[in-house]
């Protein structure tokens, strides 16, 4: 079980770590939005589900993954939102040359 | 166990500190709210692991906290940002 929750998070803290590196290193707004989505969504879930394994209850286990759906809906609308506004202040998609 | 989940902590640490470089350099204000939006996520699974680690049960109820206000920082920016507000 220790194995496996390790494996699980292990996996999730790489994801948090691509986040950050496509954070620093994609040309704009909206593609860096992409690399943050998937730090938000697969990262913290991988993480979630490595803790549930360790957790002792299941209303423990269970909110684990509250606060992963809880994430989930805030960061849609976060990422939504805010690339509608930065699209709104004309900041441009990036084009390959 | 322990030591695996403070050793994750730390690396989560570290990409929060390297997440700081596009906060300073922008280059729009969209930019550095996806930054603080970052910022929310890896403090939220942070918060997690210190609660694993330390076998303390109140931190995941800082998390679930935390994991709400987030979504209200960015919905104030959003409405602050389209009411003519610059960021730079």
């Amino acid at each position: 079980m220790n194995i496996l929750s390790m494996i699980f998070i292990g996996v999730g803290i790489a994801f948090f770590l691509a986040g950050t590196v496509g954070l620093l290193r994609f040309p704009d707004v909206y593609s860096r939005l992409h690399a943050l989505t998937k730090a938000d969504n697969a990262g913290l879930g991988l993480v979630t589900v490595g803790l549930c394994l360790q957790s002792g209850s299941v209303l423990q286990a269970l909110k684990l993954v509250l606060i992963w759906l809880a994430v989930l809906v805030a960061s849609t609308t976060a990422c939504h939102l805010i690339a509608r506004s930065a699209w709104r202040s004309g900041a441009k998609p990036w084009e390959s040359r | 166990m322990t030591a695996f989940l403070e050793g994750t902590s730390l690396l989560l640490l570290l990409s929060l500190a390297a997440g700081m470089i596009r906060v300073f350099r922008g280059p729009t204000a969209a930019d550095r709210m996806l930054t603080a939006q970052l910022f929310g996520t890896t403090a939220t699974a942070l918060l997690l692991l210190q609660a694993f680690a330390s076998g303390e049960p109140a931190f995941i109820d800082v998390a679930l906290v935390f994991a709400l206000l987030a979504a209200v920082a960015a919905i104030a920016f959003v409405r602050r940002y389209a009411a003519g507000e610059e960021g730079e």
